[in-house]
C-alpha cells in the first residue's frame, strides 16, 4: 500500500516496537504530526522545550535499555536538541532523533528555518542521515535503529526534508540491515580471554574498574557473578554505579575524583586493574602519570577506540562486556585448585582495602540546626522503594547522591556523566517515568540545575507523570562556589543565585503540589509527604549553603592526594 | 612520524566531511587529503598524509574505522607503499632563465603543459620527495603559482587491498 514520507517514518517506529515518542511540532514536521493523529499505538509526549524531549529520550533509554526516539522541527527545534544528543552521545546512550528539514528543493538557500542540522551534529552523533528519497525512508529507519543500539550504542540523526514526507511510496520494513562498513565486534577473543583470567589468577592486588559500559550491556548479572566468586574490590564510575551492588561488602563504590578514599587507595596499590567497560576518563584517573604505577591493565571494551586512549593497556580485550564476562566466568571455573589459593592470596590486600575503608570512609558532619545535604540523600534511600529511579543534574547534588544514595541495581542512576550536563536531571526523570508508570521516579537537582528545564513541570502535570522532584537548595551554584572558595580565594564570582524563588508556589502555579523543609527535623516529613501524592511534586530542601563535596582530587593531582577534610 | 593512510569509505553524502572533522575535532594533524571513487561502485578511496607519533596513529586508525562509513583503512608502514603525487607550477621563464627551466624540467621528467613568452607552466609527477626537489630548483626562478595534488597511494606487490 503507498503512503507518504510522514506515515513511512511513524510504521518504521512501530515495527521498531517504540511506544513512546518526546516531540515538538513545527513548520517542516506538521506532516509527521498530522500522520500521528491516526497512529494510537505510539504515545507522543510533548515537552515544553526540545532540550528537554531529547533528555526525556535518552532518560527513557537508559531505564528502559531499548533506542529513545525524539523529534524536532527544522531550524531552531534542531538545534535545540544538539545538548541532548551531545548529553547521549557522551555516555553511548541509544537514540534516534528524527528532525524536520526544509524541502530539498530549498536545502543551502537559507530558507526559513533551515540549519545544516547534520553538520552541527556531527561529532556529537555516532551516525546521521539525510533522506533524500521517500523509497529510502524504510531502510534509513532501520539501519538508524540498528546503528544505535548495536556496539557501543550512540545517538544517531535522520533530517528528513519536508518534501519527502509528503511524497507517497510503497512501505516495507526491511527484515534485516547488512551494512559493509559496520560490524562491530562483540565477541571476546577467548585466548584475550584465558589470558585475562590467567592474568587475574596471577595477581595478589586486583581491582575491577567498572564504567558504564557494564550496565549499557546488560551485563551487571555477570560482573556481579563474577567478582563475588572470586572476591575481588570493584569500584565503579559514576556511570557504573548499579551495575554492582553497593551493599556488597566487595564494593569500593566510586572512583576519581569525588571517589571513596578506599577506591582510589586500591587504584593506586593495585597490582592488576580489570576495566570494564570504561575509558578512564580524566575525572577518574587524575594526573595520567601517576596513574595505577603498579597495575597491569586488562581493558574491556566494545569500542576500540576506548582502549590505550588514555592509558596504556597490557591485555586488552574487545567485545560485548556480557560476552566476555560470561567467558570469564566458565574459564575461572576450569581452574578451580588455582581459584582456591588465589582467594587465600587475598588475605592481606583485603585487609588493606578494610583499613583505607575505615580510615576514611564517605562521611558529614551532621548538624541539628541545618538541613546537611547528604542527610537528605539517606533519607531518600532509606524511604524510597528499592527499584526507584533515580536522575539527577550536575554539580554537588549529583555527587552527594553518588555518594550517599547507595546503587544495588543497574539502569537505576541516570546522570550525565560525560558532558555534565545541567538542566538533564527533570526531563530524563520523565522519560523514565514515562517508560515506569508504576515506579518511584526521583529527579535530585541543585536550585541551579532545576531551572534550566522547570517549564517541564506543565509535561508532567498534564501526562500525570508522577516524578518526585527533590530541590537541594544552596541558592548557590554550588560545585563552582565550592571550587572558587578552594582554589580562588572565596571569590564567589556570579555562582550566588541571590533571588530566592518560591518554589512550592512555583509547583503550585504548574498544577502540582510543593513542599518545604526547613530544618533537619522536617526532612523525613517532607520526603513522607511528597512519596504520599499521586502526582508530581516538588521537595524544596535548605541546605547548609557552604557544605562541600569532599574528598576531592583537584584537577591535575594524582588520585592518592585528597583533600580529605578542608 | 608521517604516515600515509588509506581509508575506503562508502561514497555517501558527507562522507568527507566527516573524515575531516573527525581529523580537526580531535586534534590529529592532515597534511594532505585526496579523494575520488574507485573501481567499485560506491566506494570512495581516500588517502591522508598525517603526522603524529605511535599511540596517535593508532588513534586515528581507530577512529577512523570507527566511522560508519568507512568500510577500510589501510595504514602504510614504512616501504611498503608507492606513492605519487602531481605539481602544476608556473614559473617565470623570461631569457636566460627559460633554458634553464626546460633543463630542470628534462631531468625531472615533467612536462611543460603551457607556455608565454613570460612564463612555462609545468606538470610535474612523482613522489612527494622528488616533487619537492623539483620545487626547490625552481624556487629561485621565480615561482608564480603552485598547485600538489597531495599524495595518492598503493600498496606493493600482487595482492589487492581486499588481499
Amino acid at each position: 500500500m503507498k503512503m507518504n514520507g510522514a506515515r513511512i517514518m511513524l510504521e518504521c517506529l512501530k515495527k521498531e516496537g517504540v511506544d513512546t515518542v518526546f516531540g515538538y511540532p513545527g513548520g517542516t514536521v506538521i506532516n509527521i504530526y498530522d500522520e500521528l493523529f491516526n497512529v494510537k499505538e505510539i504515545r507522543h509526549i510533548l515537552p515544553r522545550h526540545e532540550q528537554a524531549g531529547t533528555h526525556a529520550a535518552d532518560g527513557y533509554a537508559r531505564a528502559t535499555g531499548r533506542v529513545g526516539v525524539a523529534i524536532a522541527t527544522s531550524g531552531p527545534g534542531a538545534t535545540n536538541t544538539v545538548t541532548g544528543i551531545a548529553t547521549a552521545y557522551m555516555d553511548s546512550i541509544p537514540m534516534v532523533i528524527i528532525t524536520g528539514q526544509v524541502p530539498t528543493a530549498l536545502i543551502g538557500n537559507d530558507a526559513f528555518q533551515e540549519v545544516d542540522i547534520i553538520g552541527i551534529t556531527r561529532s556529537c552523533t555516532k551516525h546521521s542521515f539525510l533522506v533524500r528519497d521517500v523509497n529510502d525512508i524504510a531502510t534509513i529507519m532501520k539501519k538508524a535503529f540498528y546503528i544505535a543500539r548495536s556496539g557501543r550504542p550512540g545517538p544517531v540523526l535522520v533530517d528528513l526534508p519536508k518534501d519527502v514526507q509528503i511524497a507517497q511510496a510503497e512501505f516495507s520494513y526491511p527484515e534485516s540491515v547488512e551494512i559493509r562498513s559496520y560490524k562491530p565486534n562483540l565477541v571476546g577473543h577467548p585466548r584475550q580471554v584465558e589470558k585475562a583470567v590467567a592474568m587475574l589468577l596471577d595477581s595478589r592486588r586486583p581491582v575491577m574498574y567498572v564504567g558504564g559500559g557494564v550496565g549499557l550491556g546488560n551485563a551487571a548479572e555477570e560482573l556481579t557473578a563474577l567478582a563475588r566468586n572470586l572476591e575481588v574490590p570493584v569500584t565503579t564510575t559514576l556511570m557504573g554505579l548499579g551495575s554492582f551492588p553497593e551493599s556488597d561488602p566487595n564494593s569500593l563504590g566510586m572512583l576519581g575524583m569525588h571517589g571513596a578514599y578506599c577506591a582510589n587507595m586500591a587504584m593506586t596499590h593495585s597490582d592488576l586493574i580489570v576495566a570494564i567497560g570504561a575509558r578512564f576518563d580524566d575525572r577518574v584517573t587524575g594526573k595520567i602519570a601517576t596513574f595505577a604505577p603498579h597495575a597491569r591493565i586488562i581493558h574491556i571494551d566494545v569500542d576500540p577506540t576506548s582502549i590505550k586512549k588514555n592509558v596504556r593497556v597490557d591485555l586488552p580485550i574487545v567485545g560485548d562486556v556480557k560476552d566476555v564476562l560470561s567467558k570469564m566466568i566458565k574459564q575461572v571455573d576450569k581452574h578451580k585448585d588455582k581459584v582456591a589459593v588465589f582467594k587465600e592470596g587475598l588475605a592481606a590486600w583485603h585487609a588493606d582495602v578494610a583499613g583505607w575503608k575505615d580510615k576514611h570512609p564517605i562521611s558529614y558532619k551532621q548538624s541539628s540546626t541545618i538541613i546537611k545535604p547528604q542527610y537528605v540523600i539517606q533519607k531518600l534511600r532509606e524511604l524510597s522503594d528499592d527499584d526507584a529511579i533515580i536522575a539527577t543534574d550536575v554539580g554537588q547534588h549529583q555527587m552527594w547522591t553518588a555518594q550517599f544514595f547507595q546503587f544495588n541495581r543497574p539502569r537505576t542512576l541516570l546522570s550525565s556523566g560525560g558532558l555534565g550536563t545541567m538542566g538533564y536531571g527533570l526531563p530524563a526523570a520523565m522519560g523514565a517515568q514515562a517508560a515506569f508508570p508504576d515506579r518511584q521516579v526521583i529527579a535530585i537537582c541543585g536550585d541551579g540545575g532545576v531551572q534550566m528545564n522547570i517549564q517541564e513541570m506543565a509535561t508532567l502535570v498534564q501526562n500525570r507523570l508522577p516524578v518526585k522532584i527533590v530541590i537541594l537548595n544552596n541558592n548557590f551554584l554550588g560545585m563552582v562556589r565550592q571550587w572558587q572558595e578552594l582554589f580562588f580565594d572565596k571569590r564567589y564570582s556570579q555562582t550566588c543565585m541571590e533571588l530566592p524563588i518560591d518554589y512550592i508556589k512555583l509547583a503550585d502555579a504548574y498544577g502540582a503540589k510543593g513542599f518545604l523543609a526547613t530544618k533537619p527535623d522536617e526532612v523525613e516529613k517532607v520526603i513522607r509527604q511528597g512519596f504520599a501524592e499521586k502526582g508530581p511534586v516538588i521537595m524544596e530542601f535548605k541546605v547548609a549553603r557552604e557544605e562541600k563535596v569532599l574528598p576531592m582530587v583537584p584537577a591535575g593531582a594524582s588520585l592518592n592526594e585528597m583533600v580529605l577534610n578542608a | 612520524m608521517q604516515h600515509t593512510i588509506s581509508v575506503l569509505a562508502e561514497n555517501e553524502f558527507g562522507v568527507l566531511s566527516r573524515v575531516a572533522s573527525l581529523f580537526s575535532g580531535r586534534g590529529f594533524n592532515i597534511e594532505s587529503l585526496t579523494v575520488a571513487p574507485t573501481n567499485e561502485d560506491g566506494m570512495s578511496r581516500m588517502t591522508i598524509v598525517t603526522r603524529g607519533d605511535e599511540n596517535i596513529l593508532e588513534q586515528i586508525t581507530k577512529q577512523l574505522n570507527k566511522l560508519i562509513d568507512v568500510i577500510k583503512v589501510i595504514d602504510f608502514s614504512d616501504g611498503s607503499a608507492i606513492e605519487r603525487e602531481m605539481a602544476l607550477v608556473k614559473v617565470t621563464a623570461e631569457d636566460e632563465s627559460r633554458a634553464e627551466v626546460l633543463r630542470i624540467v628534462d631531468i625531472f621528467r615533467a612536462k611543460i603543459i603551457d607556455v608565454t613568452p613570460k612564463s612555462y607552466t609545468i606538470e610535474a609527477t612523482g613522489s612527494p620527495v622528488k616533487i619537492d626537489a623539483i620545487l626547490e630548483l625552481l624556487r629561485p626562478l621565480g615561482l608564480k603559482e603552485l598547485v600538489r595534488t597531495g599524495a595518492v597511494a598503493i600498496g606493493r606487490g600482487a595482492k589487492g587491498w581486499k588481499g
